[in-house]
């Protein structure tokens, strides 16, 4: 019986009398006595990760596609991708929430799938012993197949999860081996699909257990039903997710997010108070280069360079434009209301009056991956991109980017580049 | 000479292609995926795969079977009794607390063990220090629910027991 409880008297089990035939290695199918381990178990998990999995690759590839990483050197960390960036496309600047809800969905589904995986794991761990290590040559493919996907879903779950707690102790930049490393994973992941959906679906119609070598021949006594334990499994999720979602909302619901890396609260109270990125301290930002004496924007295009203070740039038109901060790590603020002058005006300024082309950007940060940072032509057009100068009504602080800050809608976070001070507009 | 060799048997032919197509494609990032540092990824990549089988797993699992044991001898010992069907009744009670805290602490170990605390203050303008208050008021809460819900439970029992007719069909 797949569905019930583990029914039955358990005759191998004998509790006050010690197991003198026990086996004692992990490859003998004795050794593993949960009565909760069986095919209708285990197809049950597996489709819930073919789903969820699904959902984060597709995300993640999107993701990707949203740094533009074809525009320009300084957006592609991944220069050897070759085949593999095959769908990018020009990323949208519609509608703005569209990166907010993308990482938004890719982060917090993969916390909320680790109880998953890990269940998913422990239903299958008599099989990582089994013996023969081969039946057939294409037995043996499929075990090495098998190492690919265990360590390669581990892989990404784990970088995942360390790279949004600014914990970079993997080897390498983040971008290269999370995107290199989901490919890897996704050659094991489709290949495991196409040889076991069909008789995971199969032990999910017939409800009969059917014989398998994850059903333990020496079961334990249950402490647990099938259905307890798969409730278990989801409230590990629901715990997850309720102390993670919360992040991508300002307000009372970032304070339900209390283990998250921006739940809890915001940094700073009033217009500026939302969620930092990186602070003006952490950036090297130094408070003589960014004062009203030393600061200038460098504007070059067609028509040379144009070099502006900021109280000329007040004296351009001002727009505002409401839009969120969404980060690669998975939290995002609600809309902000940003004010500043529109980046197709400063096209226009240096000789780009009805064709904004690309711009490239640059900071006055020292160091960090996106100091520089290129946007798309149909970025620039957009007439909510601005180079931002005030934020809910008040100058921009330091952490947000004073004096000037770009704000592109659906644009990653870090492509809104902060303390901007060079503009180069011209096709890349 | 090839009659010497003891017969391999090959196995699906249709499954052969596949993987061969998925290993493929895997060599194709594979070697990006190696290009700047072979040696760490690789170690990570099979390093994170053992650490879960044969580290993490046999631990919990080790773990679990020890509480359960543990209530069931002060089970067996106040002498609640044995029928089957109620056989697992109070272990969960302090299984799904645990777990759940573990959970947790797995997923959230750098931000709550205070590992990353420099460059998080520093980077995002947050207090670093409040992970492992939450950690805990989060785990506390759930053993506490979880007590709560046994002493609910228990009380229902002995009610129930005192209501129940003395005499027996």
């Amino acid at each position: 019986m797949g569905r019930a409880p583990f029914r039955g008297v358990v005759p191998a089990y004998r509790r006050n009398m010690r197991d003198l035939d026990a086996p004692r290695l992990p490859s003998s199918p004795g050794f593993w006595r949960s009565p909760l381990r069986g095919p209708w178990f285990t197809s049950v998990l597996g489709l819930v990760l073919l789903v969820g999995i699904t959902v984060l690759f597709v995300t993640g590839l999107v993701s990707y596609a949203a740094y533009n990483p074809d525009l320009s050197p300084v957006n592609d960390k991944t220069p050897g991708k070759g085949i593999l960036g095959f769908y990018l496309f020009a990323w949208p600047t519609d509608p703005h929430w569209l990166y907010r809800l993308n990482q938004g969905v890719h982060v917090t589904l993969g916390i909320t799938l680790i109880p998953v995986l890990l269940a998913k794991l422990w239903s299958v761990v008599p099989r990582l012993f089994a013996l023969p290590p081969a039946r057939s040559l294409a037995h043996a493919l499929e075990r090495i197949s098998l190492l690919l996907l265990v360590g390669g879903a581990l892989f990404q779950f784990v970088t995942g999860v360390l790279n949004v707690q600014l914990d970079y102790v993997f080897p390498g930049s983040f971008y290269p081996l999370h995107f290199y490393g989901a490919w890897v994973f996704f050659a094991a992941f489709a290949v495991h699909v196409l040889l076991r959906l069909p008789a995971a679906l199969r032990n999910l119609r017939h409800l009969r257990e059917e014989r398998s070598d994850l059903v333990s021949p020496r079961p334990a006594e249950p402490t647990v039903s099938r259905r307890g334990a798969l409730w278990f499994v989801g409230g590990g999720s629901l715990l997850l997710l309720a102390t993670t979602v919360g992040q991508n909302f300002d307000g009372p619901l970032r304070r339900t997010a209390l283990l998250a890396p921006h739940g809890g609260g915001d940094p700073g109270s009033g217009p500026n108070g939302f969620q930092i990125n990186k602070t003006a301290a952490y950036a090297g930002i130094d408070a003589a280069e960014t004062g009203e004496d030393a600061w200038r924007l460098v504007v070059t295009g067609r028509t040379g360079t144009v070099r502006l203070r900021r109280d000329e740039l007040l004296r351009l038109p001002l727009y505002s434009a409401a839009l969120p901060i969404a980060c690669v790590e998975g939290w995002s603020t609600s809309d902000q209301w940003w004010r500043g002058v529109r980046l197709r005006d400063l096209a226009a300024l240096v000789g780009y009056d009805d064709d904004p082309p690309d711009v490239f950007v640059e900071s006055l940060q020292r160091s960090g991956a996106f100091r520089k940072a290129a946007l798309r032509a149909n970025q620039v057009a957009d007439p909510r991109s601005l180079l931002a100068l005030y934020v809910n009504g008040e100058e921009l602080s330091p952490d947000h980017g004073h004096p000037a800050r770009i704000i592109v809608p659906a644009a990653p976070g870090v492509l809104n580049t902060k303390w901007v001070a060079r503009m180069t507009f011209g096709d890349l | 000479m090839l009659r010497l060799l003891p017969r391999v048997p090959i196995g699906s032919p249709l499954q052969l292609l596949l993987l061969a197509c998925s290993f493929a494609l895997a060599a194709y990032a594979g070697v990006r995926l190696l290009a700047d540092d072979w040696l760490g990824v690789a170690l990570w990549f099979v390093g994170v795969a053992l650490l879960h089988d044969l580290v993490l797993l046999p631990l919990y699992a080790i773990a679990d079977r020890a509480a359960v044991r543990g209530l069931g001898a002060v089970r067996r010992r106040v002498g609640a009794p044995p029928t089957p069907s109620r056989q697992w009744g109070r272990v969960p009670y302090v299984r799904v607390p645990a777990a759940l805290s573990g959970l947790l602490l797995l997923v959230w170990f750098p931000l709550i063990s205070g590992m990353v605390e420099r460059r998080y203050r520093f980077g995002t303008g947050l207090p670093a220090d409040v992970f492992l208050a939450r950690w805990l008021l989060i785990t506390a809460v759930l053993f506490g629910g979880s007590a709560l819900l046994l002493a609910l439970r228990l009380l229902r029992l002995r009610r129930a027991a005192k209501h129940r007719p003395p005499v027996v069909h």
